[in-house]
């Protein structure tokens, strides 16, 4: 079996293993999980490491036989390129994160780390499947262990709304998407119709779809798709979704699979769907700036630290959908980027917002304080992840937001959004990220503070590992720019339909932004 | 002339007359195991319908053509046979709620099942009101079958009185029919329909599809399920939410397609119309349920809007999408109705509540009832994802040449949504609840234990390699017409020569 098939296999052989595991075995099931998305993270770390940047093609395309139907034209197939290769690094990453911060789990836990399991191989096999249906199946197998997580271990108050809350979104965003990827394999003759990703956009290269069809195909996918996503202003699950899940959920859910819907709309609707594209991207435009402005200023308002990161992980989406709008090369590789990016950042966020609940039982801003004389790792981890979140260059968001501007900047159209846009991530974010810095990390030790101690070396573990990541691709953005950069302009150019004007501005963008970045960190 | 074709039935009501003998000579505290016997001998007639005695190869007739034995046949009496054999092992697991004579339950179970039986090879106006009538009036006395029991009475007037009304509309469009073409049979119906378009003719027609509309619980012939769902013994709710509803299907894709497909071209909106409002129907109204039976009786109205979905597409894919979504349905609501019969036993009440910390009383109930709503709602990796997605994509493969269907499939996928609050609402139930030690453990007996493993393995096969299900399921509806195919076949055809 192939490291890629590995990657997506093992979680689940590993969750099948659990459930014959005797419930009081909780060291046994919490090794098991460790030990899986440990090597699963490995896999990753090699088949990143592996992937050919000069190829702009698939690689390590596998076959799982045996699942799909052949009549049908589904087939389980696997592989990567540039646009997926980092989101599945960044998604085992994440994945060994969420498992080693589960210890907070206390009850039922050999239902936890099952579900745990089979949505990092749901979430690893949406990324990975070069098969539209079994992109779809392994996204809704995600799904269902996120909203069982969130009303069985989930915390507050209003729990049992945000379930159902996130749930119905989320299905119905799912739907939407399943209505648009059936309309749009119809669209291929009969006798010819495949799920294959490949296979589809070689035969739409050939013979571009009709312009009707992708008028009404392209809407389908961009609300189901941005649904998920908590496109504004279909985003009132998230924060609250994320306010209530258990940590290791909310990070693997936040950080990762939310991503899915971005990562279909560059694969498969850009495109695809050339025309639909450029009639829809506008009205995208102006969604994502209800993204950036309105849930800034949400985020502003927020006295509870979870729903102020989940406020602003809403804002971030924003970037992505402005760097997907521009429809330009640098500004499709600068999204991609802050998806991975991002992704980590929030992992990271949640892992620690996670640690301090679990020390004090709340994430009130009021009564939190002065964690940083009491918890100078923790504190200092939080520290990071704010700025970072600020776009402070140095962590991997700034490269990809930077790039995303850049390519903004260069659609005329888009010139007049960019800079509220740019106004509104840099100085709503700075200033609720700061404040919050401020209230939580700063000042005097509030009452509750008191006991709290800092994390021991095992607890650091899965900080220390995202932050490295996102300060390694801070540093060295090239590391996934020129992964990237190959396969984003395959899609690029099929949108287009090939117009991309000047094929040199492009290439010296991302070497811009990386000259940029490295005379920051000097 | 070959009345062998009828060889599966013929053996069904000789079984069924073998066990009301054995019965005499059984001891009283014996009898249930009689189901098991029963069960069996099932299982050696579902190994006995893959010979090539019965299974002819080419469609075959008996009785001047009233009898047909095609792939369409042959894949619902299996699908029968399954679902008769796990409702009998039920039975013997609720045997001590009857007062007395579980024999007679047993042999009127295999009598409601040679109906469906024939029902699946009919062919002829004649044979289909008589199949129906004999599994509508075996399930009057299968529903009231707790005769101690008000709820089961009341459930059997009920079924008795809507089942009588619906038998009479079926009877006079039947004489509606007959009187302007002069035959029963499906194939004669076929030739003459396509030149007889007058009001008399389509008002039977119509009258023929309100009386198969109460088989399947279709709107607006909906109203008894929930009453008789709840109300019935829980084996006898299981049967009739699987067996007699898939029989209403096998005989509306008879009549739809096989004797009337001209007419049923024409009645694209009417289906479509249906089928949308079944779907909600039975959602919106399942949302306040809290009692189990009846809200797996709305669910049941719900999907069977779904079915009517891959009906109204009028196309072979939609066909099959439709019997490819009752083999997953067998299983997940035949899983679902015997965890509720073995929870409730005990509790006596049937609230969702009942369903509180049933994680730890027995993780292989609460496994499968999760898997059952989860394959309910539509899910993957479960069979009601795959049976879902087949008949949405049979439906907007449609909509091209009639935008009616995309709203169609809007009103499914607003009903999958809506059936995601209930049906996660009975998960909820099940593990939201805080931790309670002071409920007992359920014993499971083997054969049940065998049966649940069985479902859930059919749920899981049916979701993750539905390959060989699917030809089997397009071959099955191969000798149907499809008044929609040929169009988009040409379609196609000229696409690929291009």
């Amino acid at each position: 079996m192939t490291s890629l098939a590995s990657i997506l296999v093992l979680p689940f052989l590993a969750a099948i293993g659990l459930a014959f595991v005797p419930r009081n075995y909780r060291f046994v099931m919490r090794l098991v999980t460790l030990a899986t998305t440990l090597l699963v993270a490995l896999l990753a770390v090699t088949l990143f490491w592996r992937f050919n940047a000069d190829d702009a093609g698939y690689q390590f395309v596998t076959t799982i036989p045996f699942l799909g139907a052949g009549s049908l034209g589904i087939q389980c197939k696997l592989g990567v390129d540039g646009i997926n290769v980092g989101l599945i690094l960044m998604g085992a990453l994440v994945a060994f994160a969420a498992a080693c911060v589960s210890w907070e789990i206390e009850s039922r836990e050999k239902e936890f780390y099952i579900l745990l399991l089979v949505m990092t191989g749901g979430i690893l096999g949406a990324f990975a499947s070069l098969d539209l249906f079994f992109f779809y199946f392994f996204h809704e197998l995600a799904l269902v262990p996120t909203f069982i997580m969130i009303g069985v271990w989930g915390r507050g108050e209003r729990k049992n709304y945000a379930t159902f809350q996130i749930t119905l979104y989320l299905s119905l965003g799912a739907l939407i998407a399943l209505i648009g990827l059936i309309a749009l394999y119809l669209q291929l003759p009969d006798g010819l119709r495949t799920f294959d990703i490949r296979e589809i956009t070689g035969y739409f290269k050939d013979k571009p779809m009709a312009q009707s069809a992708q008028h009404f195909i392209f809407p389908l996918l961009m609300f189901g798709f941005g649904i998920l996503v908590s496109l504004w202003p279909f985003h009132t699950w998230a924060p609250l979704g994320y306010g209530s899940a258990p940590t290791a959920t909310a990070m693997l859910h936040a950080g990762v699979l939310k991503k899915f819907g971005l990562y279909g709309l560059i694969r498969v609707a850009l495109p695809l769907m050339p025309y639909g594209a450029r009639s829809w991207l506008n009205v995208l435009a102006l969604l994502c700036l209800g993204n950036i402005l309105y849930c800034g200023f949400v985020a502003m308002r927020q006295k509870d630290l979870n729903l102020l990161v989940g406020n602003s992980s809403v804002a971030h989406m924003g970037f992505v959908f402005l760097g997907i709008a521009s429809l330009n090369l640098i500004g499709v590789t600068g999204a991609v980027v802050v998806m991975i990016a991002h992704g980590l950042l929030v992992a990271l966020t949640f892992g620690l917002s996670g640690y301090l609940h679990q020390q004090t039982k709340t994430l009130d801003m009021v009564q939190l304080g002065g964690l940083l004389q009491r918890l100078p790792f923790v504190g200092a981890a939080m520290v990071m992840a704010m700025l970072a979140g600020c776009g402070l260059p140095g962590f991997a968001n700034f490269v990809g937001e930077v790039m995303v501007f850049f390519g903004a900047w260069s659609q005329p159209s888009l010139r007049v959004i960019m800079v509220p846009a740019v106004w509104g991530g840099l100085i709503i974010g700075a200033v609720y990220m700061l404040r919050a810095v401020r209230n939580i990390l700063h000042g005097p030790v509030a009452e509750r503070c008191e006991i709290m101690t800092d994390a021991n070396p095992w607890r650091k573990v899965p900080f220390v590992l995202l932050l490295t990541a996102l300060i390694l691709f801070g540093f060295f953005p090239k590391l996934l720019t020129e992964k990237i950069r190959p396969s984003a302009a395959l899609i690029v150019n099929m949108a287009t339909g090939g117009d991309q004007k000047s094929p040199g501005a492009p290439q010296s963008s991302p070497a811009l932004a990386q000259t940029a970045t490295s005379d920051m960190a000097k | 002339m070959n009345y062998s074709l009828t060889i599966l039935e013929t053996s069904v009501i000789a079984l069924g007359l073998a066990l009301l003998l054995l019965d005499l000579w059984t001891p009283a505290g014996q009898k249930r195991q009689l189901g098991y016997g029963a069960a069996a001998a099932l299982g050696l007639i579902f190994a006995f319908s893959f010979t090539s005695f019965v299974d002819p190869g080419a469609p075959a007739t008996a009785f001047n053509g009233m009898f047909v034995q095609d792939g369409l046949s042959l894949f619902f009496k299996r699908f029968f046979l399954i679902a008769t054999i796990i409702v009998l092992i039920l039975s013997v697991e609720f045997a001590d709620h009857f007062p007395a004579g579980i024999s007679e339950y047993y042999a009127l179970l295999l009598f409601a099942l040679s109906g469906m039986m024939f029902a699946a090879s009919a062919n002829d106006f004649s044979l289909l009101f008589v199949s129906v009538e004999l599994i509508t009036v075996t399930f009057y006395v299968l529903t009231s079958f707790q005769r101690t029991r008000l709820a089961s009475l009341e459930a059997g007037v009920k079924y008795l009185i809507l089942g009588a009304l619906s038998s009479a509309f079926l009877v006079f469009g039947i004489a509606l029919v007959w009187g302007t073409t002069g035959s029963f049979n499906f194939a004669e119906i076929a030739n003459s329909s396509s030149r007889e378009t007058g009001a008399v003719f389509k008002l039977g027609l119509l009258l023929v599809l309100v009386g198969l509309g109460f088989k399947i619980a279709a709107f607006p012939m909906q109203l008894w399920a929930p009453d008789v769902y709840q109300g019935s013994p829980t084996p006898t709710t299981a049967f009739l939410a699987v067996g007699s509803k898939a029989a209403g299907f096998v005989l509306l894709l008879r009549v739809l397609f096989s004797a009337v497909p001209d007419v049923t071209a024409h009645w694209t909106e009417l289906l479509i119309l249906i089928s949308a409002v079944t779907i909600l129907y039975g959602n919106l109204c399942a949302i306040p349920q809290r009692n189990l039976k009846r809200l797996l009786g709305y669910s049941s109205i719900a999907n069977a809007g779904y079915m009517l979905l891959g009906v109204a597409s009028l196309t072979h894919a939609g066909q099959s999408a439709v019997l490819y979504y009752l083999a997953g349905y067998l299983f997940t609501v035949l899983a679902a109705f015997m965890v509720i019969c073995l929870v409730t036993r005990q509790a006596g009440n049937e609230d969702i509540s009942a369903l509180a910390g049933l994680n730890q009383r027995s993780p292989l109930l609460a496994a499968t009832m999760t898997l059952a709503m989860v394959s309910l709602a539509g899910i993957p990796p479960m069979a009601g994802f795959f049976g879902k997605f087949l008949l949405l994509k049979a439906a907007v493969e449609q909509g091209a040449s009639n935008s009616a269907y995309y709203w169609l499939a809007g009103a499914a996928i607003i009903g999958v949504v809506i059936s995601l609050y209930y049906y996660f609402g009975v998960v909820r139930a099940i593990y939201w609840s805080q931790d309670t030690t002071d409920l007992p453990a359920i014993q499971i007996s083997a054969p049940i234990k065998a049966v649940l493993v069985a479902c859930i393995g059919g749920m899981f096969y049916l979701g993750l390699y539905p390959g060989p299900a699917l030809d089997s399921t397009t071959q099955a509806v191969a000798t149907l017409k499809a008044p929609n195919a040929t169009a988009s076949a040409v379609n196609g055809a000229s696409v690929v020569r291009k």
